[in-house]
């Protein structure tokens, strides 16, 4: 018998992940294409720091920061009650990090691509900025925003160091479908990382072709 | 009546430009500003819409304040109430002609606005359409009827027909002195055809290089005097022949070549190009009815 646990884990954490960065994705983006301010190349540069750095660095200093043995780590699990390290929402914080330039930036090049005159035309029209954002700019990046969701998703049921560093590998609670597959070769069990192998592989390829579908407008001409 | 007096420095492709504007516009006029681009039109609108802060200066609309610099006192553009018309339309891709107009209204205004409008610039049929699909005189008058549906006070048209033909062009021009009088506006208009200024506007402000450098009548404006004349057209110079003594010169007045006999004082001072005002008043001109 198969276990499908660190598949469904790996769903719900990308699930997971990629609701939260939407959320957060879309006022950084804004704010990115919009401010002045001197700081944006610095937060730029942090924002795309996970594509350059090996997934390790990044889980090691999560590890060392949320460790109850230091002081930090201490506060959250005191006063919040939050295990992060070796926890699933220690995953979904170090995930969010991980794959946050995969958000932000479709989206932040779909915002930009706009033209200006679209805000000003709604200013003009007494519109606020939230609703601007909301019912104008939005609206028109929709492929950029599809294609961050999609890249975020992929890139979180794909990644391997981080979740392994904060997460271990504990089964049933932290153990993803990609360090299973690890396992698995370890263990010189080839049927069990195939199983996992070829559902990730079938997983990602369908959504990755669902996207290309739906951008390049296969599907509107094929109903049509 | 809107008071501008205000500096602002632009840079542009030659360098810095400081853009100077005093003047005063009243109640229900419609004025042009006209001048070369990088003239700084566009750039006075955006200041009177708020979508630019100007360095220094006052802007006062019907005696309340809306820049004051020294105070650091700045209306916000959501609370100026201006129907603003872009050049490049700023129609919103993802909303139907119908959806653009409704999207302009205020919270609880009534519906009937929309409907009147629609009337008005004959938009029934593309009600459902979304903008892309439409040629560039229809967006045109769909961006009209909906900078006017949260009913501004003042109407700011920043190039509204350069990039339409002829024909279109007029219709629109007199859709444009249609809505100005029927609802009661302000307008300000940029524009860069003289045929259209004499058509539309009341008074002409000329700007050059930032500065305002003659302000008048269209009439006192292109031609430096006044003509009471019967017939009067606004043209370009195409060709000028010379035949013995006399000249012809060749004037493109909207789609048709006129050719006009000048002596050569008068062509000494033309050049292919330049515009002119053909008219005539010692004879009257004779009309054929064309079927």
């Amino acid at each position: 018998m198969m276990n499908w646990d660190p598949l469904f884990i790996t769903l719900k954490l990308a699930v997971v992940t990629t609701a939260i960065l939407l959320v957060i994705s879309i006022p950084i983006a804004y704010w990115l294409v919009n401010t002045k301010s001197r700081s944006k190349p610095f937060m730029e540069t942090l924002i795309s720091m996970p594509l350059v750095l090996p997934p390790t660095v990044l889980g090691f200093y999560f590890l060392l920061a949320f460790s109850p043995g230091n002081a930090f780590g201490n506060w959250i699990n005191e006063w919040l009650g939050l295990k992060l390290v070796f926890s699933f929402g220690g995953l979904v914080l170090a995930s969010i990090i991980y794959s946050l330039p995969f958000m932000v930036h479709p989206i932040q090049s779909g915002l930009s691509m706009l033209p200006h005159s679209l805000t000003e035309a709604s200013q003009v029209m007494g519109k606020s900025k939230w609703t601007t954002l909301l019912k104008v700019l939005l609206p028109n990046c929709k492929t950029s925003i599809l294609t961050g969701i999609v890249l975020a998703f992929a890139h979180t049921v794909g990644e391997f160091g981080v979740v392994l560093m904060i997460g271990g590998s504990i089964p049933g609670k932290t153990k993803v479908a990609s360090i299973a597959i690890y396992d698995e070769v370890e263990a010189m069990n080839y049927g069990a990382a195939n199983f996992y192998a070829s559902v990730l592989f079938i997983i990602t390829f369908c959504i990755l072709l669902t996207v290309y579908l739906i951008n390049g407008g296969y599907l509107k001409r094929f109903w049509k | 009546m809107i008071k501008l007096d205000f500096h602002k420095s632009l840079s542009d492709s030659d360098g810095q430009m400081n853009l100077r504007i005093k003047c005063d516009i009243r109640k229900g006029e419609l004025v042009t500003l006209y001048g070369e681009s990088g003239s700084g039109k566009t750039s006075t609108l955006r200041i009177l819409a708020g979508l630019l802060n100007p360095d220094k200066g006052v802007i006062t609309v019907e005696n309340t304040s809306w820049v004051d610099t020294k105070k650091r006192d700045y209306l916000s553009p959501q609370k100026r109430n201006i129907g603003y018309v872009f050049q490049d339309y700023a129609l919103f891709p993802n909303m139907t002609v119908k959806q653009n107009l409704e999207f302009a209204a205020h919270k609880g205004q009534n519906k009937r606005v929309i409907s009147d409008l629609i009337e008005l610039m004959e938009l029934g049929d593309l009600n459902s359409r979304k903008p892309q699909t439409l040629s560039g005189g229809q967006q045109q008058r769909v961006a009209l009827a909906r900078a006017l549906v949260h009913k501004p006070k003042i109407l700011l048209l920043d190039e509204p027909l350069a990039a339409l033909d002829y024909k279109i062009r007029l219709k629109l021009q007199d859709y444009i002195s249609r809505i100005h009088k029927e609802y009661s506006l302000t307008t300000l208009l940029v524009s860069h055809d003289p045929g259209e200024i004499m058509k539309l506007s009341d008074r002409v402000i000329v700007l050059e290089k930032g500065k305002i450098i003659k302000q008048g009548m269209p009439d006192e404006i292109f031609t430096n005097k006044k003509i009471s004349g019967k017939f009067k057209f606004i043209g370009e110079v195409l060709k000028i022949e010379s035949h013995d003594v006399i000249h012809i010169v060749s004037v493109l007045i909207q789609n048709n070549v006129v050719k006009v006999i000048a002596d050569k004082s008068e062509v000494q001072t033309l050049n292919i190009g330049d515009k002119v005002m053909v008219a005539s008043k010692a004879f009257n001109p004779i009309l054929y009815k064309i079927e």
